[in-house]
């Protein structure tokens, strides 16, 4: 028996290690629009999962629901192994049993919004050390050493007392990376991080999230690049309609679609 | 020239009345004025977060109890709302210490009349201010709560962190009509014989006869007093709201 567990073990060393985010049969309606029907995905560490999909097809619904932005109807969500408890409430839904679970997850999985979603009344600096020192309970002076030195590798250090208002969009977003990377988080979420940007500021975020992917972490990007997904990630994983239409290595998936969706999907986007 | 005549002989009797004592006793006015006005001011901050707490709750209940407050104390007339405080707090009272028998059963117990004076103009100013701030927090950007949330803020770290230093920010201006709106409900309550500006001015008209000299007076007293508040709140405005304007 044991013989047998540790030949798997070697056969497969992932399954041996605990994924770093595993969602098992998510499923999320608004109203009566079912967006996600039995979404199951699984990142080990270092992996950078590219979701792909057209407008609609529930990526970003996926990624909130994972640190509970939105609630799913059902399904489990575990980070590092540990399961996020829910219970059901009188109306037949399912809430949080444990919101304080909840914060601590969510501190771990810090999250990139389309829209930067700095604090506009803090200084860059300030919204780099805010959740920090206050949700982390970390010492303020060495948070304070770190949130600099994370502001010089993204590349906007001299701005580091600037209002986000004040800052071109590419900025923004990068300043926003560094508050992310300030949480020292288990798992990176980012939801179409560069949808926002003019065109010539899509190059400063790339160059920065693909850094991050060099150096190991474990990332979820939602995005419409498709240079990132191919180039820079280890999985793709293509949403269609609320399920997971295909999902595997990103050169074999666009050289080989393996599916008429994804083959129709990657055509209509080099037009 | 006769004109002129009667006009400095005007002066200079309004010169010796202020002279003989009603000058001073209209700075104690002016005293009192913004004593009434601040008290106020600070109850209704306190009320009025409430009641806009209560006005955004998910809670049709604490809903509907917001709206009831802001509909009824914006649509009655403010000196309705000070007699009902007064009269009825006088009520109130003397019948709560006739029955506890610690007065006669003849004697009056009456409200006091700078609490119930505040607490009337409080409440009404709690009333606006409940808008203000209701106005405020839907002007946050949804997304930067939202981000609270990601980050694993807790209720309060939200509300400490990101709500109240961005409703303070956005509501400045208009606390500062409120402010103003406050400071002329204030003379109401002259009517409970707290000695402010208005009632100040009212005696003494009253006792010399030179009603338009003192309620000229008054009224440039009260100009001063809500004009010079613009430009403490336009700087306190400009201060709070740094982050959004460019700096030089
Ligand atoms: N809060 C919401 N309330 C109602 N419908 C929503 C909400 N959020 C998303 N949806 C709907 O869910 C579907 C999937 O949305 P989304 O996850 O944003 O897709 P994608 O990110 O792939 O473009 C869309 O049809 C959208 O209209």
């Amino acid at each position: 028996m044991s013989a047998s567990l540790a030949t798997a073990a070697n056969a497969k060393p992932s399954l041996d290690t605990t994924a770093a985010i595993s969602v098992k049969d998510m499923r999320k309606c608004f109203g009566d629009h079912e967006v996600l029907k039995g979404i199951s995905l699984e990142a080990h560490k270092g992996d950078v999962i590219s979701i792909l999909g057209s407008s609609g097809s529930g990526k970003s619904t996926l990624l909130r629901c994972i640190n509970l932005l939105e609630t799913p109807d059902s399904g489990e969500v575990r980070v590092d192994g540990e399961l996020i408890r829910m219970k059901q409430s009188r109306d037949g839904h399912q809430t949080p049993a444990d919101i304080h679970q909840v914060e601590r997850i969510r501190a771990d999985l810090a999250m990139v919004f389309q829209s930067f979603n700095l604090w506009s009344h803090m200084t860059v600096l300030e919204n780099l050390v805010a959740a920090p020192v206050h949700v982390l309970k970390r010492p303020r002076a060495e948070c304070l050493e770190q949130a600099e030195a994370l502001l010089k590798r993204v590349g906007i250090w001299e701005r580091r007392n600037y209002y986000p208002p004040h800052m071109s969009g590419g900025q923004q977003q990068r300043a926003a990376i560094a508050r992310a990377l300030a949480m020292n988080p288990k798992v990176m979420l980012f939801d179409e991080p560069t949808s926002a940007l003019d065109p010539e500021l899509v190059g400063e975020v790339l160059r920065v999230m693909r850094s991050l992917a060099e150096e190991g972490r474990t990332m979820l990007v939602v995005t419409h690049e498709m240079g990132f997904a191919r180039d820079v990630s280890s999985k793709v994983m293509f949403l269609h309609k609320g399920e997971v239409d295909s999902l595997g290595e990103p050169k074999e998936m666009f050289a080989r679609p393996p599916t008429q969706q994804f083959k129709q999907f990657i055509t209509n986007f080099n037009k | 020239m006769e004109f002129f005549g009667s006009l400095l002989e005007q002066l200079s009797t309004a010169y010796d009345l202020l002279a003989a004592g009603w000058g001073v006793q209209l700075l104690w006015g002016i005293g009192w004025t913004l004593a009434v006005t601040t008290v106020s001011m600070v109850i209704g901050a306190v009320l009025g977060s409430l009641v806009a707490a209560a006005k955004l709750s998910h809670r049709g209940g604490l809903r509907f109890l917001g709206e009831s407050y802001t509909t009824v104390f914006r649509g009655e007339p403010e000196l309705l709302v000070i007699y009902l405080f007064y009269y009825g707090g006088t009520q109130v009272l003397t019948g709560m210490a006739r029955s506890a028998g610690s007065i006669g059963s003849t004697d009056i117990l009456n409200m006091p009349s700078f609490l119930g004076g505040v607490l009337a103009v409080g409440i009404i100013s709690g009333a606006y201010q409940a808008e203000v701030f209701r106005g405020s927090f839907l002007a946050i950007h949804r997304g930067e709560l939202e981000a609270a949330r990601a980050y694993g803020m807790s209720t309060f770290l939200r509300f400490r962190l990101v709500i109240m230093p961005q409703v303070l920010r956005l509501a400045v201006p208009g606390l500062g009509n409120v402010w103003q709106l406050t400071i002329k409900d204030s003379a109401l309550i002259s009517v409970t014989g707290v000695a402010e500006l208005m009632l100040t001015a009212n005696k003494a008209a009253r006792s010399t006869h030179h009603s338009l000299l003192f309620y000229t007076v008054a009224g440039i007293l009260y100009l001063v007093m809500t004009s010079v508040s613009t430009p403490i709140f336009d700087k306190a405005e400009r201060y709070t709201s740094r982050s959004f304007t460019r700096p030089k």
